[in-house]
């Protein structure tokens, strides 16, 4: 591994605040393995500043229809924890964009957590989001990534206290992700998120100091976006991207339309 | 030996916890600090009991099998008469408590997840009787196969949702009703059917069922002039019943456990159940267990001619169990589990559930070792009448 600060630390170093760091997550093998590459590699170019990249489970009981769906073709076409990691070795092969693995932990508890934090770090993976991993589960993966570097990224919620918020805040790294509804995920419909989300989005304000933040669960817009993270330093959009792929995919120039879609997300209408 | 699990943290040694979402831990603890609230309370306890007395009919009985005794000629063999409960299974013992609960917290949506139908009845049942709105999920697959039971929810005015998405079967349903719950975490109650799930709810099934036990060990000092016997049986799927019946007897190492699980076609086949003979540790609805899963950690299909045993997951406290030798799991097929209906039929007159038959299947085993001055008690967790239609295709006559 070559020696360089963890990459998702030297992003938000970077940022200035102008405009909002943008995290795009997609499921590995959608639609299929290359173009997954594809797509991660064409994210940078076209706005994207940090990926999530899905490993999908059978049983995906936080995830609504849309990553249900995209995990099963992922898995149906024998997706498998060493072809995530090729594809991240790809990715890396020409691009230094941060890179986070996101999954349940039962497919990483299979392929032993030693294993896969050490292989994670020498493909230049950067930090893990493990959703049904919360702090006091932490003990069964925080000793093998602290030891290869990788941040692990932990949840709050609207209905996490002010107390949980900041002790999250103390054992998050990299960032904080604000899930702004209850729920799974998924876009949601008109404004469904924008009215409840402020007195959240004040409760992290005051409790989250340490980290970044980012938010993310329903977010299907650009306009959504702007709003919904007006006071966080950035935000998070899954279930629409992916709802792009599928629509568009296999025709013709589907990537085009993807990515048009990636630079409205953070650029708005031009 | 003293046995004082789960730890405060949930956990049964290594097995155990609460591997879910964020959103749910809140929910989680506020579950947890009522129900240690409720189970310390003089008032929750006796409106509990007395719902099971005059509601559910228990205590139920201990029968002494006479006949299924003198088939073996080996050690007596008595049947604790979960079959007789309201519904036709142990599964309302549990139902009836978690609504309780549910009232006491100003929950008013209930749902629930169900695999052959009996939990999702059994808490249908208890909604009603509360007149409390409830949301059964159920796999679509397993709907076709219980379909007497999804007529009997519907009657009881509970909705029940088919779930198309995966296997649609019992951890298709248990994904849904997850999903439900942490969508509508504000209002509702989730009722867990067994003794799987996030902590505190595999310590909290137990607690509602471990009346089984309690009652089987008041009913063999009158019956036989003492408390334990030589032998426990029970099916296990989940393993609510056969913890009910269990637990009470942990610290009496006289007492000889065995859990029988599903081997489906053959535990050393893919159309298996036989989650502890073959399965490997990892985490599925929250927590730390046995599992069936394939060497990248998808989940596995599960198969079992009863409906009740076809989960790839087993509670945390059994894998506890079976790790630490406590208790004996064997896996019995489907055509033994098909054997031991007709064995009680005929010989006793009790037609048993499917799930219960995996117990008597292991008789055949058990009773050559035992003596005639020894006693067997078998948990008869349910009766048979919602397997007729599958009973009528594969018996031979
Ligand atoms: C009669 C009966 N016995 C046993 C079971 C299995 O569940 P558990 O292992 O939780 O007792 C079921 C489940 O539906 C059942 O209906």
């Amino acid at each position: 591994m070559i020696e360089t600060e963890n990459r998702i630390a030297q992003l938000f170093e970077r940022h200035d605040g102008s405009e909002k760091i943008m995290s795009l997550f997609l499921t590995a093998g959608y639609p299929d393995p290359q173009a997954t590459v594809d797509l991660i590699l064409g994210f940078e170019e076209n706005g994207v500043d940090l990926v999530e990249l899905g490993m999908p489970f059978s049983d995906p009981l936080a995830d609504g229809p849309t990553i249900q769906y995209s995990s099963n073709v992922a898995i149906e076409q024998g997706i498998t924890m060493k072809k995530i990691l090729q594809i991240v070795e790809q990715v890396r092969e020409k691009s230094q964009i941060p890179i986070i693995l996101m999954g349940y932990i039962n497919p990483v508890l299979r392929y032993g957590v030693e294993a896969f934090c050490e292989d994670a770090c020498n493909v230049g993976v950067d930090g893990l989001i493990i959703p049904d991993i919360p702090i006091e589960e932490s003990g069964i993966l925080k000793k093998e990534a602290d030891k290869h570097g990788l941040a692990i990224i932990y949840l709050v919620a609207p209905n996490t206290s002010d107390e949980r918020m900041s002790k999250i805040d103390e054992q998050s790294e990299g960032f904080v992700y604000c899930v702004s509804v209850t729920g799974v995920t998924g876009a949601r419909e008109g404004d469904e998120v924008a009215k409840s989300v402020q007195r959240f989005i004040d409760r992290v304000k005051k409790n989250v100091t340490r980290n970044p933040k980012m938010v993310g669960f329903g977010i299907k817009s650009h306009e959504d976006a702007q709003r919904i993270a007006a006071d966080m330093d950035g935000f998070i959009v899954g279930s629409a991207l992916i709802d792009t792929i599928r629509k568009h995919y296999p025709e013709e120039g589907w990537k085009d339309e993807v990515f048009a879609f990636v630079r409205r997300l953070k650029y708005g209408k031009q | 030996m003293k046995y004082d699990l789960p730890t405060k943290e949930g956990y049964y040694g290594e097995f155990g916890g609460k591997f879910v979402p964020e959103i749910l831990i809140p929910v989680l603890e506020e579950l947890e600090e009522a129900f240690n609230d409720a189970w310390n309370d003089e008032s929750f306890q006796r409106e509990y009991r007395h719902l099971l007395n005059e509601y559910v009919g228990r205590p139920t009985k201990l029968t002494y099998a006479n006949r299924l005794t003198d088939h073996y000629g080996k050690a007596k063999i008595y049947l604790k008469r979960e079959d007789l409960c309201h519904t036709g299974a142990h599964k309302i013992n549990n139902a009836i408590g978690q609504i309780l609960l549910a009232r006491r917290m100003g929950k008013d949506r209930i749902i629930a997840e169900t695999g052959a139908g009996q939990h999702g009845v059994a808490t249908a049942t208890a909604c009603a009787k509360f007149g409390v709105d409830c949301i059964v999920y159920m796999g679509a697959e397993d709907m076709e196969r219980q379909r007497l039971n999804v007529e009997r929810m519907r009657l009881l005015g509970t909705e029940v949702r088919p779930v198309t998405s995966g296997s649609q079967t019992l951890k298709d349903a248990t994904n849904e009703a997850i999903r439900d719950w942490v969508t509508n975490v504000e209002d509702t109650f989730y009722i867990i059917g067994s003794v799987v799930g996030p902590h505190p709810y595999p310590k909290m099934v137990r607690n509602f069922h471990r009346v089984i036990g309690d009652e089987t060990r008041k009913q063999l000092v009158e019956a036989e002039g003492r408390e334990t016997p030589d032998y426990l049986l029970a099916c296990v799927g989940g393993g609510s019943n056969a913890i009910g019946i269990f637990y009470p007897f942990i610290e009496d190492e006289s007492v000889q456990m065995y859990g029988l699980e599903a081997a489906g076609l053959g535990a050393e086949t893919d159309k298996t159940a036989a989650t502890l003979s073959i399965g490997q540790p990892g985490v599925l609805h929250g927590s730390m267990s046995y599992l069936l899963h394939n060497s990248e950690g998808q989940i596995q299909l599960a198969h079992s001619i009863s409906a009740g045993l076809d989960y790839p997951g087993i509670g945390p406290e059994h894998s506890y169990l079976h790790k630490t030798k406590r208790v004996n799991y064997k896996a019995i097929t489907d055509d033994q589990a098909m054997e031991g209906v007709k064995l009680l039929s005929e010989t006793e007159g009790i037609i048993p559930a499917l799930e219960t038959a995996h117990a008597i299947a292991y008789l055949d085993e058990l009773m050559p070792k035992t003596s005639k001055d020894e006693i067997v008690v078998l948990n008869c967790s349910g009766r048979g009448d919602k397997d007729m239609g599958t009973i009528s295709k594969n018996i031979e006559h």
